[in-house]
Protein backbone atom coordinates (compact mmCIF):
# COMPACT_ATOMS: atom_id res chain seq x y z
CA UNK A 1 0.00 0.00 0.00
CA UNK A 2 1.23 3.25 -1.43
CA UNK A 3 -0.03 6.68 1.04
CA UNK A 4 0.29 9.89 0.26
CA UNK A 5 -0.36 12.62 3.12
CA UNK A 6 -1.10 16.29 2.22
CA UNK A 7 1.95 16.39 -0.59
CA UNK A 8 2.58 19.14 -1.81
CA UNK A 9 5.52 20.37 -4.07
CA UNK A 10 6.38 23.96 -4.75
CA UNK A 11 8.91 24.49 -7.81
CA UNK A 12 11.55 27.21 -6.77
CA UNK A 13 9.57 29.95 -9.59
CA UNK A 14 6.98 29.76 -6.90
CA UNK A 15 4.65 26.74 -9.07
CA UNK A 16 2.38 24.38 -7.18
CA UNK A 17 3.14 21.21 -9.39
CA UNK A 18 1.17 19.50 -6.51
CA UNK A 19 -0.65 21.04 -3.44
CA UNK A 20 -1.77 19.33 -0.78
CA UNK A 21 -2.42 16.13 -2.57
CA UNK A 22 -3.73 12.67 -0.61
CA UNK A 23 -4.16 9.53 -1.91
CA UNK A 24 -4.09 5.76 -0.98
CA UNK A 25 -2.50 3.21 -3.60
CA UNK A 26 -4.18 -0.10 -2.26
CA UNK A 27 -1.40 -3.56 -2.70
CA UNK A 28 -1.65 -5.48 -5.51
CA UNK A 29 -3.94 -3.43 -7.67
CA UNK A 30 -3.11 -1.06 -10.37
CA UNK A 31 -4.00 2.90 -9.93
CA UNK A 32 -4.39 4.88 -12.89
CA UNK A 33 -3.55 8.24 -12.54
CA UNK A 34 -5.28 10.28 -15.27
CA UNK A 35 -4.99 14.08 -16.44
CA UNK A 36 -3.52 16.14 -19.09
CA UNK A 37 -0.41 17.90 -19.05
CA UNK A 38 0.54 20.11 -16.12
CA UNK A 39 -1.59 18.51 -14.45
CA UNK A 40 1.57 16.86 -12.05
CA UNK A 41 0.60 13.05 -12.91
CA UNK A 42 4.37 12.10 -13.42
CA UNK A 43 5.44 14.52 -10.65
CA UNK A 44 3.25 12.38 -8.44
CA UNK A 45 4.89 9.30 -9.61
CA UNK A 46 8.28 10.24 -9.71
CA UNK A 47 7.66 11.09 -5.61
CA UNK A 48 7.23 7.42 -5.10
CA UNK A 49 11.07 6.34 -5.48
CA UNK A 50 12.07 9.73 -4.64
CA UNK A 51 13.45 10.83 -7.89
CA UNK A 52 11.56 14.24 -6.88
CA UNK A 53 11.35 15.19 -3.45
CA UNK A 54 8.02 16.45 -1.98
CA UNK A 55 8.04 20.18 -0.44
CA UNK A 56 5.82 19.21 2.40
CA UNK A 57 3.65 16.19 3.53
CA UNK A 58 5.19 12.47 3.37
CA UNK A 59 4.54 9.55 1.45
CA UNK A 60 4.06 5.71 3.43
CA UNK A 61 5.07 2.73 1.47
CA UNK A 62 3.74 -0.13 4.10
CA UNK A 63 3.51 2.66 6.51
CA UNK A 64 7.07 3.23 6.46
CA UNK A 65 7.89 7.06 5.53
CA UNK A 66 10.16 6.57 2.00
CA UNK A 67 11.89 9.86 3.47
CA UNK A 68 13.49 8.17 5.81
CA UNK A 69 15.07 5.29 2.96
CA UNK A 70 18.03 5.69 1.00
CA UNK A 71 16.68 6.96 -2.45
CA UNK A 72 19.14 4.18 -4.46
CA UNK A 73 17.74 1.44 -2.36
CA UNK A 74 14.48 2.74 -2.84
CA UNK A 75 14.49 2.94 -6.34
CA UNK A 76 15.95 -0.20 -6.91
CA UNK A 77 12.84 -2.02 -4.81
CA UNK A 78 10.68 -0.43 -7.19
CA UNK A 79 10.38 -1.02 -10.52
CA UNK A 80 9.58 1.63 -12.91
CA UNK A 81 9.06 1.57 -16.44
CA UNK A 82 9.63 5.38 -18.57
CA UNK A 83 7.83 6.56 -21.48
CA UNK A 84 10.47 6.00 -23.95
CA UNK A 85 11.97 2.93 -22.25
CA UNK A 86 15.12 5.12 -20.96
CA UNK A 87 17.35 2.02 -21.50
CA UNK A 88 21.26 2.13 -21.72
CA UNK A 89 21.93 2.00 -25.28
CA UNK A 90 25.55 0.61 -24.67
CA UNK A 91 24.10 -2.65 -23.22
CA UNK A 92 22.95 -5.40 -24.65
CA UNK A 93 19.28 -6.19 -24.04
CA UNK A 94 19.72 -8.88 -21.61
CA UNK A 95 22.19 -6.71 -19.64
CA UNK A 96 19.18 -4.22 -19.72
CA UNK A 97 17.04 -6.41 -18.32
CA UNK A 98 19.81 -7.23 -15.50
CA UNK A 99 20.79 -3.90 -15.12
CA UNK A 100 19.11 -4.04 -10.80
CA UNK A 101 20.35 -7.38 -10.37
CA UNK A 102 23.73 -6.56 -11.09
CA UNK A 103 23.73 -3.28 -8.62
CA UNK A 104 22.43 -5.42 -6.27
CA UNK A 105 25.66 -7.85 -6.60
CA UNK A 106 23.94 -10.63 -8.47
CA UNK A 107 26.82 -12.35 -9.71
CA UNK A 108 26.75 -11.59 -13.65
CA UNK A 109 25.60 -15.23 -15.42
CA UNK A 110 22.73 -16.15 -12.55
CA UNK A 111 21.60 -12.16 -13.15
CA UNK A 112 21.78 -12.57 -16.83
CA UNK A 113 19.62 -16.18 -16.49
CA UNK A 114 17.01 -14.83 -14.10
CA UNK A 115 16.71 -11.72 -17.05
CA UNK A 116 16.23 -14.64 -20.05
CA UNK A 117 13.61 -15.69 -17.87
CA UNK A 118 11.66 -12.32 -17.74
CA UNK A 119 12.10 -11.48 -21.13
CA UNK A 120 9.80 -14.75 -21.63
CA UNK A 121 7.35 -13.03 -18.67
CA UNK A 122 6.83 -9.70 -21.20
CA UNK A 123 6.92 -12.35 -23.96
CA UNK A 124 9.81 -11.25 -26.01
CA UNK A 125 11.70 -13.77 -27.95
CA UNK A 126 15.23 -14.83 -25.84
CA UNK A 127 17.00 -14.10 -29.70
CA UNK A 128 16.70 -10.76 -28.97
CA UNK A 129 18.53 -11.01 -25.41
CA UNK A 130 21.90 -9.84 -27.42
CA UNK A 131 20.69 -6.92 -29.35
CA UNK A 132 20.94 -3.16 -28.34
CA UNK A 133 18.00 -1.52 -27.57
CA UNK A 134 18.37 0.61 -31.19
CA UNK A 135 17.64 -2.25 -32.60
CA UNK A 136 14.50 -2.74 -31.41
CA UNK A 137 11.20 -1.56 -32.48
CA UNK A 138 9.74 0.79 -30.47
CA UNK A 139 7.22 -1.97 -28.92
CA UNK A 140 9.90 -4.56 -28.49
CA UNK A 141 12.30 -1.50 -26.12
CA UNK A 142 8.92 -0.54 -24.12
CA UNK A 143 8.79 -4.44 -23.38
CA UNK A 144 12.49 -4.41 -22.34
CA UNK A 145 11.32 -1.24 -20.22
CA UNK A 146 9.03 -3.17 -18.58
CA UNK A 147 10.90 -6.48 -18.45
CA UNK A 148 13.68 -4.44 -16.57
CA UNK A 149 11.39 -2.91 -14.55
CA UNK A 150 10.05 -6.62 -13.25
CA UNK A 151 13.57 -8.46 -13.02
CA UNK A 152 14.34 -7.78 -9.87
CA UNK A 153 10.77 -8.66 -8.81
CA UNK A 154 9.82 -5.49 -6.90
CA UNK A 155 6.46 -5.15 -5.07
CA UNK A 156 5.97 -1.39 -6.98
CA UNK A 157 5.58 -0.89 -10.26
CA UNK A 158 5.24 2.54 -11.21
CA UNK A 159 4.63 3.60 -15.15
CA UNK A 160 5.10 6.41 -16.44
CA UNK A 161 2.81 6.82 -19.64
CA UNK A 162 4.53 3.99 -21.01
CA UNK A 163 3.19 3.28 -24.07
CA UNK A 164 2.52 6.75 -25.25
CA UNK A 165 5.60 6.84 -27.81
CA UNK A 166 3.79 3.77 -29.73
CA UNK A 167 1.27 3.17 -32.69
CA UNK A 168 -2.43 2.39 -31.74
CA UNK A 169 -2.23 -1.29 -32.57
CA UNK A 170 1.12 -1.40 -30.66
CA UNK A 171 -0.39 -0.15 -27.75
CA UNK A 172 -3.41 -2.25 -27.57
CA UNK A 173 -1.00 -5.15 -27.64
CA UNK A 174 0.85 -4.00 -24.80
CA UNK A 175 -2.09 -2.52 -23.35
CA UNK A 176 -3.68 -6.43 -23.06
CA UNK A 177 -0.06 -7.46 -22.32
CA UNK A 178 -0.14 -5.55 -18.85
CA UNK A 179 -3.54 -6.45 -17.78
CA UNK A 180 -2.44 -10.27 -18.34
CA UNK A 181 1.36 -9.32 -16.76
CA UNK A 182 -1.03 -7.83 -13.59
CA UNK A 183 -3.33 -10.98 -13.21
CA UNK A 184 -0.21 -13.02 -13.04
CA UNK A 185 1.85 -10.96 -10.92
CA UNK A 186 -0.34 -9.03 -9.07
CA UNK A 187 1.51 -6.08 -8.43
CA UNK A 188 0.86 -2.73 -6.76
CA UNK A 189 0.76 -0.83 -10.27
CA UNK A 190 0.80 2.96 -10.59
CA UNK A 191 0.27 4.56 -13.99
CA UNK A 192 0.36 7.33 -15.36
CA UNK A 193 -1.25 8.50 -18.79
CA UNK A 194 -3.59 11.19 -20.27
CA UNK A 195 -5.41 8.89 -22.11
CA UNK A 196 -8.48 8.35 -20.32
CA UNK A 197 -9.23 5.22 -22.54
CA UNK A 198 -6.15 3.68 -21.02
CA UNK A 199 -6.94 4.33 -17.49
CA UNK A 200 -10.17 2.62 -17.96
CA UNK A 201 -9.05 -0.37 -19.46
CA UNK A 202 -5.94 -0.82 -17.30
CA UNK A 203 -7.16 0.87 -13.58
CA UNK A 204 -8.64 -0.91 -11.04
CA UNK A 205 -8.57 2.46 -8.93
CA UNK A 206 -8.59 5.69 -11.63
CA UNK A 207 -7.57 8.93 -10.27
CA UNK A 208 -8.41 11.65 -12.17
CA UNK A 209 -6.53 15.30 -11.88
CA UNK A 210 -6.96 18.89 -12.83
CA UNK A 211 -4.25 21.35 -12.88
CA UNK A 212 -1.79 21.44 -9.48
CA UNK A 213 -2.54 17.79 -9.25
CA UNK A 214 -6.08 18.53 -7.49
CA UNK A 215 -8.08 15.18 -7.13
CA UNK A 216 -11.28 15.91 -9.59
CA UNK A 217 -12.50 12.52 -8.72
CA UNK A 218 -11.27 8.88 -7.65
CA UNK A 219 -13.35 5.90 -8.07
CA UNK A 220 -13.20 2.36 -10.20
CA UNK A 221 -14.36 3.38 -14.00
CA UNK A 222 -17.62 2.17 -13.65
CA UNK A 223 -17.95 4.54 -10.66
CA UNK A 224 -16.64 7.21 -12.81
CA UNK A 225 -18.57 6.71 -15.77
CA UNK A 226 -22.22 6.03 -13.76
CA UNK A 227 -21.37 9.18 -11.90
CA UNK A 228 -18.82 11.56 -12.91
CA UNK A 229 -18.32 14.02 -9.86
CA UNK A 230 -18.50 17.31 -11.47
CA UNK A 231 -18.81 19.16 -14.92
CA UNK A 232 -14.98 18.58 -15.55
CA UNK A 233 -14.98 15.01 -14.94
CA UNK A 234 -18.09 14.67 -17.19
CA UNK A 235 -15.82 16.81 -20.00
CA UNK A 236 -13.11 14.81 -19.48
CA UNK A 237 -14.21 11.24 -19.97
CA UNK A 238 -16.37 12.55 -22.67
CA UNK A 239 -19.96 11.26 -21.02
CA UNK A 240 -21.50 13.57 -23.49
CA UNK A 241 -19.65 12.60 -27.13
CA UNK A 242 -18.37 9.84 -28.99
CA UNK A 243 -18.49 6.17 -27.72
CA UNK A 244 -19.23 7.12 -24.34
CA UNK A 245 -23.00 8.73 -24.91
CA UNK A 246 -25.16 6.07 -26.82
CA UNK A 247 -28.68 5.67 -26.99
CA UNK A 248 -30.58 2.62 -28.53
CA UNK A 249 -31.81 2.84 -31.92
CA UNK A 250 -34.00 -0.39 -33.16
CA UNK A 251 -33.28 -2.36 -36.03
CA UNK A 252 -34.99 -4.98 -37.84
CA UNK A 253 -32.37 -6.99 -36.45
CA UNK A 254 -32.47 -6.39 -33.22
CA UNK A 255 -31.73 -3.04 -31.38
CA UNK A 256 -28.20 -1.40 -31.01
CA UNK A 257 -26.72 1.69 -30.23
CA UNK A 258 -25.67 4.72 -32.10
CA UNK A 259 -23.40 8.14 -30.41
CA UNK A 260 -24.43 11.45 -30.67
CA UNK A 261 -23.39 11.56 -34.43
CA UNK A 262 -26.00 8.72 -35.39
CA UNK A 263 -23.09 6.00 -36.17
CA UNK A 264 -23.94 2.43 -34.64
CA UNK A 265 -21.45 1.42 -32.20
CA UNK A 266 -22.32 -2.05 -30.50
CA UNK A 267 -25.41 -4.04 -30.31
CA UNK A 268 -27.40 -4.65 -27.43
CA UNK A 269 -27.31 -7.81 -25.92
CA UNK A 270 -30.16 -8.42 -23.39
CA UNK A 271 -29.23 -10.23 -20.18
CA UNK A 272 -30.87 -13.44 -19.33
CA UNK A 273 -31.26 -12.02 -15.53
CA UNK B 1 67.03 22.33 -58.28
CA UNK B 2 63.68 21.70 -56.68
CA UNK B 3 63.79 22.84 -52.79
CA UNK B 4 60.99 19.60 -52.36
CA UNK B 5 63.57 17.21 -53.76
CA UNK B 6 66.31 18.65 -51.79
CA UNK B 7 64.01 18.66 -48.54
CA UNK B 8 63.39 14.81 -49.08
CA UNK B 9 67.22 14.15 -49.96
CA UNK B 10 67.94 16.08 -46.67
CA UNK B 11 65.22 13.82 -44.25
CA UNK B 12 67.05 10.13 -46.38
CA UNK B 13 70.53 11.54 -45.62
CA UNK B 14 72.98 9.59 -44.03
CA UNK B 15 74.08 12.86 -42.43
CA UNK B 16 71.00 13.89 -41.01
CA UNK B 17 70.22 9.90 -39.62
CA UNK B 18 73.74 10.34 -38.08
CA UNK B 19 74.71 13.85 -37.41
CA UNK B 20 74.97 15.60 -34.04
CA UNK B 21 71.27 15.08 -33.56
CA UNK B 22 70.44 12.23 -35.37
CA UNK B 23 67.06 12.15 -36.91
CA UNK B 24 65.54 9.13 -35.24
CA UNK B 25 66.40 10.84 -31.93
CA UNK B 26 64.56 14.53 -32.34
CA UNK B 27 61.40 12.31 -33.88
CA UNK B 28 61.37 10.38 -30.37
CA UNK B 29 62.02 13.34 -28.68
CA UNK B 30 59.63 15.31 -30.66
CA UNK B 31 57.20 12.34 -29.85
CA UNK B 32 57.81 12.19 -26.26
CA UNK B 33 57.16 15.57 -25.37
CA UNK B 34 53.88 15.59 -27.09
CA UNK B 35 52.68 12.11 -25.36
CA UNK B 36 54.10 13.03 -22.16
CA UNK B 37 52.28 16.45 -22.14
CA UNK B 38 49.00 15.48 -23.29
CA UNK B 39 48.92 12.73 -20.97
CA UNK B 40 49.68 15.35 -17.45
CA UNK B 41 46.86 17.44 -19.69
CA UNK B 42 44.63 14.61 -19.72
CA UNK B 43 45.46 13.55 -16.01
CA UNK B 44 44.29 17.13 -14.62
CA UNK B 45 41.50 17.86 -17.34
CA UNK B 46 39.67 14.49 -17.77
CA UNK B 47 38.64 14.08 -14.17
CA UNK B 48 37.94 17.76 -14.02
CA UNK B 49 35.74 17.88 -17.11
CA UNK B 50 34.06 14.53 -15.97
CA UNK B 51 33.14 16.37 -12.68
CA UNK B 52 31.69 19.39 -14.52
CA UNK B 53 29.74 17.41 -17.47
CA UNK B 54 28.72 15.62 -14.43
CA UNK B 55 27.39 18.34 -12.05
CA UNK B 56 27.03 20.60 -13.77
CA UNK B 57 28.91 23.38 -11.78
CA UNK B 58 31.92 25.13 -12.96
CA UNK B 59 30.39 25.17 -16.22
CA UNK B 60 31.20 28.76 -16.94
CA UNK B 61 34.46 28.49 -15.88
CA UNK B 62 35.15 25.64 -18.33
CA UNK B 63 33.94 27.14 -21.02
CA UNK B 64 35.63 30.35 -20.61
CA UNK B 65 38.80 28.80 -19.89
CA UNK B 66 38.44 26.86 -23.26
CA UNK B 67 37.22 29.84 -24.94
CA UNK B 68 40.17 32.08 -23.67
CA UNK B 69 43.00 29.76 -23.79
CA UNK B 70 42.99 29.42 -28.13
CA UNK B 71 43.63 33.05 -27.63
CA UNK B 72 46.67 32.49 -25.66
CA UNK B 73 49.82 32.42 -28.50
CA UNK B 74 51.73 29.61 -27.92
CA UNK B 75 55.21 30.60 -28.56
CA UNK B 76 54.92 33.65 -26.38
CA UNK B 77 53.79 31.27 -23.26
CA UNK B 78 57.07 28.43 -23.77
CA UNK B 79 59.70 31.82 -24.08
CA UNK B 80 57.51 33.31 -20.53
CA UNK B 81 57.45 30.10 -18.62
CA UNK B 82 61.13 29.28 -19.37
CA UNK B 83 62.27 33.20 -17.93
CA UNK B 84 59.55 32.23 -15.36
CA UNK B 85 61.31 28.63 -14.07
CA UNK B 86 64.56 29.63 -14.98
CA UNK B 87 66.95 28.52 -17.78
CA UNK B 88 67.84 25.83 -15.91
CA UNK B 89 64.97 24.00 -16.28
CA UNK B 90 64.01 24.52 -19.98
CA UNK B 91 62.27 20.53 -20.11
CA UNK B 92 60.33 21.42 -17.10
CA UNK B 93 58.84 24.73 -18.50
CA UNK B 94 58.40 23.62 -22.33
CA UNK B 95 56.51 20.57 -20.68
CA UNK B 96 54.22 22.58 -18.89
CA UNK B 97 53.67 24.92 -21.52
CA UNK B 98 52.52 22.17 -23.80
CA UNK B 99 50.40 21.18 -21.22
CA UNK B 100 48.37 24.60 -20.30
CA UNK B 101 48.22 24.40 -24.08
CA UNK B 102 46.41 20.83 -23.96
CA UNK B 103 44.48 21.37 -21.50
CA UNK B 104 41.75 23.38 -22.73
CA UNK B 105 40.74 21.03 -25.92
CA UNK B 106 41.04 17.89 -23.13
CA UNK B 107 39.03 19.44 -20.67
CA UNK B 108 35.80 20.29 -23.50
CA UNK B 109 36.14 16.94 -25.23
CA UNK B 110 35.41 15.48 -21.30
CA UNK B 111 32.53 17.88 -20.46
CA UNK B 112 31.00 18.34 -23.80
CA UNK B 113 31.00 14.19 -23.51
CA UNK B 114 29.28 13.87 -20.73
CA UNK B 115 26.73 16.62 -21.18
CA UNK B 116 26.05 15.05 -24.63
CA UNK B 117 24.92 12.25 -23.32
CA UNK B 118 20.62 12.10 -23.04
CA UNK B 119 18.83 13.27 -20.20
CA UNK B 120 16.34 10.63 -20.68
CA UNK B 121 19.28 7.57 -20.45
CA UNK B 122 20.72 9.51 -17.83
CA UNK B 123 17.24 9.70 -16.03
CA UNK B 124 16.41 5.63 -16.72
CA UNK B 125 19.81 5.52 -14.74
CA UNK B 126 18.98 7.06 -11.49
CA UNK B 127 15.31 5.89 -11.91
CA UNK B 128 16.46 2.33 -11.96
CA UNK B 129 18.14 2.98 -8.95
CA UNK B 130 22.27 3.51 -10.49
CA UNK B 131 24.28 5.86 -7.88
CA UNK B 132 25.49 9.30 -8.79
CA UNK B 133 28.97 7.56 -9.73
CA UNK B 134 27.65 4.82 -10.67
CA UNK B 135 25.91 7.27 -13.03
CA UNK B 136 28.73 8.68 -14.13
CA UNK B 137 31.11 5.51 -14.78
CA UNK B 138 28.71 3.40 -16.40
CA UNK B 139 26.76 5.52 -18.41
CA UNK B 140 27.95 9.12 -19.04
CA UNK B 141 31.26 8.20 -19.24
CA UNK B 142 31.09 5.25 -22.00
CA UNK B 143 28.75 7.29 -24.22
CA UNK B 144 30.88 9.91 -23.57
CA UNK B 145 34.00 8.63 -24.66
CA UNK B 146 33.91 9.90 -28.58
CA UNK B 147 33.89 13.52 -28.05
CA UNK B 148 36.52 13.08 -25.48
CA UNK B 149 38.57 10.86 -27.78
CA UNK B 150 38.07 13.89 -29.95
CA UNK B 151 39.51 16.16 -27.53
CA UNK B 152 42.46 14.30 -27.16
CA UNK B 153 42.79 14.11 -30.66
CA UNK B 154 42.72 18.04 -30.96
CA UNK B 155 44.83 18.79 -27.94
CA UNK B 156 47.78 16.26 -29.44
CA UNK B 157 47.96 18.09 -32.73
CA UNK B 158 48.27 21.03 -31.05
CA UNK B 159 50.82 20.12 -29.27
CA UNK B 160 52.66 18.29 -31.77
CA UNK B 161 53.42 21.32 -33.96
CA UNK B 162 54.09 23.27 -30.61
CA UNK B 163 56.44 21.37 -29.68
CA UNK B 164 58.19 22.39 -32.77
CA UNK B 165 59.19 25.87 -30.81
CA UNK B 166 60.71 23.59 -28.11
CA UNK B 167 63.65 24.05 -30.45
CA UNK B 168 64.21 27.35 -29.73
CA UNK B 169 64.60 26.87 -25.98
CA UNK B 170 66.86 23.67 -26.27
CA UNK B 171 68.23 21.55 -29.11
CA UNK B 172 65.82 19.26 -29.28
CA UNK B 173 62.62 17.68 -31.04
CA UNK B 174 62.26 18.52 -34.79
CA UNK B 175 62.10 21.67 -34.20
CA UNK B 176 66.16 22.36 -34.03
CA UNK B 177 66.55 21.58 -37.41
CA UNK B 178 64.23 24.61 -38.53
CA UNK B 179 65.67 26.72 -35.83
CA UNK B 180 69.37 25.64 -37.09
CA UNK B 181 68.41 26.18 -40.44
CA UNK B 182 67.23 29.23 -40.43
CA UNK B 183 70.39 30.53 -38.98
CA UNK B 184 72.53 28.76 -41.19
CA UNK B 185 70.16 29.05 -44.28
CA UNK B 186 69.47 25.86 -45.35
CA UNK B 187 65.97 25.63 -46.69
CA UNK B 188 66.13 22.01 -47.81
CA UNK B 189 66.84 21.23 -44.10
CA UNK B 190 63.76 23.53 -42.61
CA UNK B 191 61.58 22.10 -45.38
CA UNK B 192 62.35 18.67 -44.37
CA UNK B 193 62.09 18.83 -41.20
CA UNK B 194 59.03 20.72 -41.51
CA UNK B 195 57.55 18.04 -43.52
CA UNK B 196 58.42 15.36 -41.07
CA UNK B 197 56.00 17.04 -38.36
CA UNK B 198 53.46 16.98 -40.75
CA UNK B 199 53.94 13.54 -41.48
CA UNK B 200 53.73 12.88 -37.62
CA UNK B 201 51.16 15.22 -37.22
CA UNK B 202 49.29 13.27 -39.73
CA UNK B 203 49.97 9.72 -38.55
CA UNK B 204 48.57 10.81 -34.90
CA UNK B 205 45.61 12.44 -36.67
CA UNK B 206 44.65 8.61 -38.54
CA UNK B 207 45.35 7.26 -35.19
CA UNK B 208 42.76 9.65 -33.41
CA UNK B 209 40.29 8.97 -35.79
CA UNK B 210 40.75 5.37 -35.72
CA UNK B 211 40.58 5.42 -32.03
CA UNK B 212 37.27 7.47 -32.41
CA UNK B 213 35.68 5.32 -34.10
CA UNK B 214 36.34 2.50 -32.27
CA UNK B 215 35.13 3.49 -29.32
CA UNK B 216 31.42 4.60 -30.07
CA UNK B 217 29.88 2.13 -27.92
CA UNK B 218 28.29 -0.75 -30.39
CA UNK B 219 24.50 -0.41 -29.66
CA UNK B 220 25.08 3.60 -30.44
CA UNK B 221 26.73 2.43 -33.92
CA UNK B 222 24.36 0.01 -34.43
CA UNK B 223 21.50 2.05 -34.28
CA UNK B 224 23.56 4.94 -36.29
CA UNK B 225 24.07 2.44 -39.42
CA UNK B 226 21.13 1.49 -39.34
CA UNK B 227 19.31 -2.01 -38.62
Amino acid sequence: MIEFRSVTKTYPDGTDAVADFSLVVPAHTTTVLVGSSGSGKTTLLRMINRMVEPTSGSIEIDGEPIAQRDPVRLRRSIGYVLQNGGLLPHHRVIDNVATVLRLEGTPKQEAREKAAEVLDVVGLDRSLAQRYPSQLSGGQQQRVGVARALAADPNILLMDEPFGAVDPIVRAELQAETLRLQQELHKTVVFVTHDIDEAFLLGDQVVILSTGAQVAQVGSPSEIIENPADDFVASFIGTERGARALRTKHTDHGTVLVDGAGRTQGRLVESSS
Amino acid sequence: MDLFAEAIAWIFSTDTQSGSLPLSEAIATHLAFTVVSVLIAAVIAVPAGWLVGHTGRGREIAVGLSGAARAVPSFGLVLLLVLVFGVTHKVGASTTAFVLLAIPPILAGAYSGVEAVERRIVDGARAVGMTSSQVLGKVEIPLGLPLLIGGLRSATLQVVATVTLAGYVGSWGLGFYIVQGIQIRDFAQILGAALVIVVLAVLLDLLFALAERAVVPRGVRAGRDGR
